[in-house]
This record gives C-alpha cells, sequence and structure tokens, in this order.
C-alpha cells in the first residue's frame, strides 16, 4: 500500500507578459503616462533610428576591413532605449554587450562602441561626467559579469545609496551557473537590482528552445523568491514600462526582479557568422515583421507627431553621427606601444619595468 | 606583543584592519556565526555586525563575482574560499574579470580585492582539500599572489593585501596554521609586497621557498647547520610579482641554489625561478639549481599525501647533489 503522500504548495506560477503596441503599431488598450510626451516619445524613436544607423555604420566598417569583428544589435534597440530610459544617472548599467543604445543614452560616445571592437581599450574608457563613466564596460564572456552584479548591488545597499543596479544579459547567459547563482542569491539581501534578459531568441546557431526546458526564461526568477515578467522587447513603449516599473520597485526597496525582453536578433551573432547556416529566410523575414523601430514609427505617425520631414531629418542626423563616429575612429591613433603595461596595476611593479622599456624602445607595430 | 599561531595572526589582521578601515569587508561560505572552518573569521560578526561580515551562500563563483563588484564601488571586500581547491570556480571570475578591468577600462575602474585560501596538504583533509594552486594563479597578468609563512607575514602581508590597489591572491598554509607560534605586534603595520624575505643569512647555499613548504625548508637549513653547511633561507613571500633581486643577489653570494615548492613539478613557479636565475645568474653558479618539489601525479589522499609532499629528506638530497657537483671548499 503506498504511503499517502505530504504536498505542500509553496507556490504556483504565471508569468505575465506584457505588450501595448501590436505589430502595426496599434495601441492595444490604455497606455503608461510617458506616451502622451510627445516629446519624449519622439526622443526614443530618435535613439531608436541613431543607433541602428550607428549599427549599419559598423557592419559597413567591417566588411570594408576597418573593423574588426563586430557584434550587431540590429531589431534589438527598443531593449537598449528602454534601458536608458529607465536608468538615472546615479544607477549603474552592467552590459552585456548588444544594448548600445543605452550605452549612448548614458554618454558612451558611439566611436567607443568601434574603439572596442576596433580592437583598441580605450574604447572602455567612458568619458567624466557622464553616467557612463561609473558604468562596466561591455562584457564578452557569457553571463560572468550577472553574479557581480550582487556585489555591486551590496554595495550600494551597504552605503544606503538610492542607486539601482541594472545587468543586462542574453538567453544564453540564463543557461549557465553564473546566472543562476546571482538570481538564486540576489533577494537573501533585498538588493536594488535589475535582471534583463535580453532573449533574442539565438546563442550564436543555437535556438531558445535548446537552452533549457522551462518554457519561459522569466520563471527562472521565481525559484530564487524574486519576481519575474516578459516584456515584448520590440514595443518600445511596453519595455520601457516593465523596465521603469523594476527599477523604481528596486529603489524603493522592493529588492530584485528579473525582465525578459523577448526580441529577435536579425543580423548574424556577429559579423563573423553567418546565421544561413542554421536558420531559415522565412523566420528571418516574418521577425522583420514585428521590427520595433517600424512599430514605433507606424503608432507616432498614427497620432501625427511624426511626419515625412521629421523621418528625413532624423536619418541625416543618424548617418552624420554615425559617419562622425567612423572619422573619429578611424583617425584616432594608436595608443604608444607600453600602454599594454599602463594600467596592468595602478603602478606598475619595478619587476616588469623592462619590459615595458623594450617595447617602448621598440616602437610601434601592428595596425592602426 | 602576544605569541600568535599563523591562523590566529590572520584573524587579528582582518580585526585589526575591519576596526581601521570601515570600507573593508569580509564574504564567504561559513565565515560569519561559524568564524570559518578554520577560526581565521573568529569575532569578526560579532564586533563588525552581518552586514560587513557576510555568510554567502554555497557558491565560489558568486564568492568571487560578488568579491569583483564589492571592489568596483570602493568596498574592501576579503574573501574567504574554504579550501584551495574549491578556488577553481573562481578562477574564470579573477582571470577574466578582476585582473582585467583596470586595463581594460584604461583605468577608470579597478578590483582593489583580497581572496584568501588555505593551500597545500598535510592535514589529512578530504580529497580536494589539499591542493597547490599558487602557479595557477602567478601566471596570470595583473594579479598579485602572496604567500604567508610564519605569523608576523601572514598579518603584515595580509594588511598590504587590503590595501593594495589591485587583486590579490593569498594563499595561507594550511599545515602550519598552528604549527607554532611567534610574536606578532598589532600595530598595523603592512609587510612590503613584491619583495621576499631573506629569514636566515648562510654563505654556503641558498634555499628558497614560500608557503607551507618554508617550514620543511627551516628544518633542513638546520640539518645542514649541524654538518657545518651555512644556508640562506629565502621566503618568496609574493610570487606574482616575483622579487628576483633578493634571490640573485644570495645566489651570487652563494654560488648554490635549491627551490622547494610543494606544487607539481612541471611549470611550478620553481621553474619560472630556476629560469630567472639562469638568465641572470648562471655565472655565478657552481652547480644547477635544483628543485625539491611535489610529483606530476594528481595530490594524492590522506593515506599517502606523505609520499607526495617534499620533506626534509627530499630537500637535503637535492642539497646532496649539489655539493656533489660543487664541494664546499
Ligand atoms: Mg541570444
Amino acid at each position: 500500500m503506498d504511503p499517502t503522500p505530504a504536498t505542500t504548495r509553496i507556490a504556483q506560477f504565471d508569468v505575465c507578459y506584457t505588450q501595448f503596441l501590436d505589430p502595426q503599431g496599434r495601441a492595444r488598450g490604455e497606455l503608461p503616462g510617458f506616451a502622451a510626451d510627445a516629446d519624449e516619445m519622439r526622443d526614443m524613436y530618435r535613439w531608436l533610428a541613431l543607433t541602428r544607423a550607428f549599427d549599419k555604420k559598423a557592419v559597413a566598417l567591417q566588411r570594408t576591413g576597418r573593423l574588426g569583428t563586430y557584434a550587431a544589435c540590429l531589431g534589438q534597440e527598443a531593449i537598449g532605449v528602454a534601458i536608458g530610459k529607465a536608468l538615472r544617472p546615479e544607477d549603474i548599467f552592467m552590459p552585456a554587450y548588444r544594448e548600445y543604445a543605452a550605452q549612448f543614452l548614458r554618454g558612451v560616445p558611439m566611436q567607443n562602441i568601434l574603439l572596442y571592437w576596433g580592437g583598441d581599450e580605450r574604447g572602455m574608457a567612458y568619458p567624466e561626467g557622464t553616467p557612463a563613466h561609473h558604468d562596466f564596460p561591455l562584457s564578452v564572456p557569457i553571463g560572468t559579469h550577472v553574479p557581480q552584479a550582487v556585489g555591486v548591488a551590496y554595495a550600494v545597499r551597504l552605503r544606503k545609496q538610492p542607486r539601482v543596479v541594472l545587468a543586462s544579459c542574453g538567453d544564453g547567459a540564463t543557461s549557465k551557473g553564473d546566472f543562476a547563482e546571482a538570481v538564486s542569491s540576489a533577494k537573501l539581501w533585498n538588493l536594488p537590482l535589475v535582471f534583463l534578459v535580453n532573449n533574442n531568441q539565438w546563442a550564436i546557431s543555437v535556438p531558445r528552445e535548446r537552452q533549457t526546458g522551462a518554457q519561459t526564461l522569466a520563471q527562472k526568477a521565481f525559484a530564487g523568491g524574486l519576481p519575474g515578467e516578459q516584456v515584448d522587447g520590440n514595443d518600445m513603449i511596453a519595455v520601457r514600462h516593465v523596465l521603469e516599473r523594476a527599477v523604481e520597485r528596486a529603489r524603493a526597496g522592493g529588492g530584485p526582479s528579473l525582465v525578459e525582453a523577448i526580441t529577435y536578433r536579425l543580423h548574424d551573432h556577429t559579423t563573423a557568422d553567418d546565421a544561413r547556416r542554421y536558420r531559415s529566410e522565412d523566420e528571418v523575414k516574418a521577425a522583420w515583421e514585428r521590427c520595433p523601430i517600424k512599430r514605433l514609427k507606424a503608432w507616432l505617425e498614427g497620432r501625427s507627431w511624426w511626419t515625412d520631414a521629421d523621418e528625413e531629418r532624423l536619418q541625416a542626423e543618424g548617418a552624420a553621427r554615425a559617419e562622425a563616429a567612423a572619422q573619429a575612429f578611424l583617425t584616432t591613433p594608436p595608443e604608444p606601444p607600453q600602454a599594454i603595461f599602463d594600467h596592468l596595476y595602478e603602478r606598475l611593479p619595478s619587476q616588469f619595468e623592462w619590459q615595458r622599456e623594450e617595447v617602448k624602445s621598440a616602437g610601434p607595430k601592428g595596425d592602426c | 606583543m602576544a605569541n600568535l599561531a599563523i591562523i590566529e595572526a590572520i584573524n587579528l589582521a582582518l580585526h585589526s584592519e575591519m576596526a581601521r578601515d570601515p570600507d573593508v569587508v569580509v564574504l564567504g561560505e561559513d565565515i560569519g556565526r561559524n568564524g570559518g572552518v578554520f577560526r581565521a573569521t573568529l569575532g569578526l560578526l560579532d564586533t563588525f555586525g552581518p552586514e560587513r561580515v557576510i555568510d554567502t551562500p554555497l557558491a565560489e563563483t558568486l564568492v568571487a563575482a560578488m568579491s569583483i563588484g564589492l571592489s568596483t564601488q570602493g568596498i574592501r571586500p576579503v574573501a574567504e574560499v574554504q579550501f584551495s581547491g574549491f578556488l577553481y570556480p573562481c578562477v574564470d571570475q579573477v582571470v577574466n574579470h578582476a585582473t582585467r578591468l583596470r586595463n581594460r577600462t584604461r583605468g577608470r575602474m579597478s578590483c582593489p580585492l583580497v581572496i584568501r585560501s588555505p593551500n597545500w596538504g598535510g592535514i589529512h583533509a578530504p580529497e580536494h582539500h589539499s591542493e597547490a594552486l599558487e602557479t595557477t594563479f602567478a601566471h596570470m597578468p595583473g594579479l598579485r599572489v602572496v604567500c604567508p609563512s610564519n605569523p608576523a607575514r601572514a598579518y603584515g602581508l595580509l594588511l598590504a593585501a587590503i590595501r593594495d590597489p589591485d587583486p590579490v591572491i593569498f594563499l595561507e598554509p594550511t599545515r602550519c596554521y598552528r604549527l607554532f607560534k611567534a610574536p606578532v605586534e598589532d600595530n598595523g603595520a603592512a609587510l612590503p609586497l613584491d619583495t621576499a624575505f631573506v629569514e636566515r643569512e648562510g654563505g654556503d647555499i641558498t634555499l628558497v621557498s614560500w608557503g607551507a613548504t618554508m617550514h620543511e625548508t627551516r628544518l633542513a637549513a638546520d640539518a645542514l647547520a649541524e654538518q657545518g653547511i651555512a644556508a640562506e633561507v629565502i621566503d618568496v613571500a609574493t610570487l606574482k610579482p616575483l622579487d628576483m633581486d633578493t634571490i640573485l643577489e644570495s645566489v651570487a653570494k652563494t654560488g648554490r641554489c635549491v627551490i622547494v615548492q610543494e606544487a607539481p613539478r612541471a611549470g611550478g613557479w620553481a621553474s619560472e625561478i630556476a629560469a630567472n636565475i639562469a638568465e641572470h645568474g648562471l655565472l655565478s653558479l657552481f652547480a644547477p639549481v635544483m628543485r625539491a618539489s611535489g610529483y606530476d601525479t594528481i595530490m594524492p589522499l590522506a593515506r599517502s599525501e606523505k609520499v607526495y609532499i617534499p620533506d626534509v629528506a627530499r630537500i637535503l638530497r637535492e642539497v646532496r647533489k649539489v655539493f656533489e657537483i660543487a664541494p664546499k671548499n
């Protein structure tokens, strides 16, 4: 005879998915307050378009041999803009590597991103006097910066500062232990921390459904005791609204949370990748229909907040800014060779002085 | 001045520095209520409270990553990893982030953190509790690797490590934690990093070691003294960056050198020291530099650990080889 199992219901979960604009840019119900501000909405659209112009330029530079491998953010611009808008200057952003729009909004000059992918560490020296100056640089080893955010947020809490830490990572990163350790521990100290999962459906060639048996990535939050939700990451209004709510909840002492922003990587993983090897053209074509820029533009036009003349001006601004960034990057002379020693330690130990001298006297080498 | 064991000196340094600098926090597994599995953090929780004495979940990657995050915000984290065999999950964080952040941001950010861990064998511990990891870290650019070998150095070097603006891996000699006591003055004075210590002078042979095997090296020097051989004993103390000047100066005087390391032989830090002596001190040598080391094997479990760990006899055997080639006049 089987004993009667004793079952305790710990939790049941629903995963909320927020979308305000359908792919045609039609509002589905009441919009959040900021959507009534025409200037603000136009500004968000402007940053989407500027980021796309930058992205296009970066790919073009790589294709013509003037930039190293570059990870495009095509189709994912709304998530970056939403981060940039949701965070206050004093907050701390810890990006993965496709949230350029957020970095631009926080003061990273476009040429810095080009310098980075162009092989120059100075690309990560974000300028003083900008919020980006206290942000983390982009992080290539997948998900490894996410548990660091626990430490950053702990420091903020220890100092009783009204600041929030936002760490972004991709869908692939949620498969790593680093991510699990961070999400599992953040609630222990009720940290002012937002985990943003930029789910662009692909980790190079591995699709989202091959990453985990979990139905959503958002639900990974629940086991750590924190709220998790999904949002349409291509709906500018929705992703900003959901992120702002998470950030302000954290600031108000409500603790950490996780937002899974659902988007699509329209470009190859990087310029060194060829996505045609592993996904169908039809899938990509269908994803273009959900493009965040097209969607917000349609909505703005529907409200008569955007004209063809506005669009023409913006396209010209985007092209000019991207070109200026490219020129600034291309005309930046390389660092002197001994610079490879100059930030290794706060002060270079005397043991390494001879190596620095050797490099210095050998003079410049390699490409510029 | 109190007579303290190494573990007590470490505890004293933590108390002293946490009292002096409110930005110092300690974190790790079982370091709060339990005072650390070796009691290195005893009393810190009661004195400084749970905000600064952080019992972490059982997640070593998180411990290293949190330390990085804290250190970027001007906090001075001192993390404990219970045994160095459990440092491997920290390697990604330390090597891909802590050592690189200053360089990759061109000085905009930095990681002034310390990760402490008991290192080396000899305490009949379970599997994975007796490894020698110093070379794993010493190979990595941008890092400091510090291995104290007596109570005063444990105290003074730990203070220096905490105050250092760059990441430090601090590997403590587990089997020497309570082996002997020596005077330690709680004066808050740091000892210099990046500097080897000549702890015994002698003109016939230079014995170089660090960490736990400093104990066997000292005993070997005692045995040699009884045979009328004066050994100069050098505690490397900071493996990275390595103070070769002190070692070369000694070798120039003695013309003979044996390096003692517990880690596996191939590619160990003794090899790095020997290569430097070959490059810069060959002409002052009367005989080849010899290594008394661990073997290129997995660290055995407790029953066989003595087979592995270089003992006094193994050191004296290498010394004998040197004197066979170059007898004392
Ligand atoms: Mg992805």
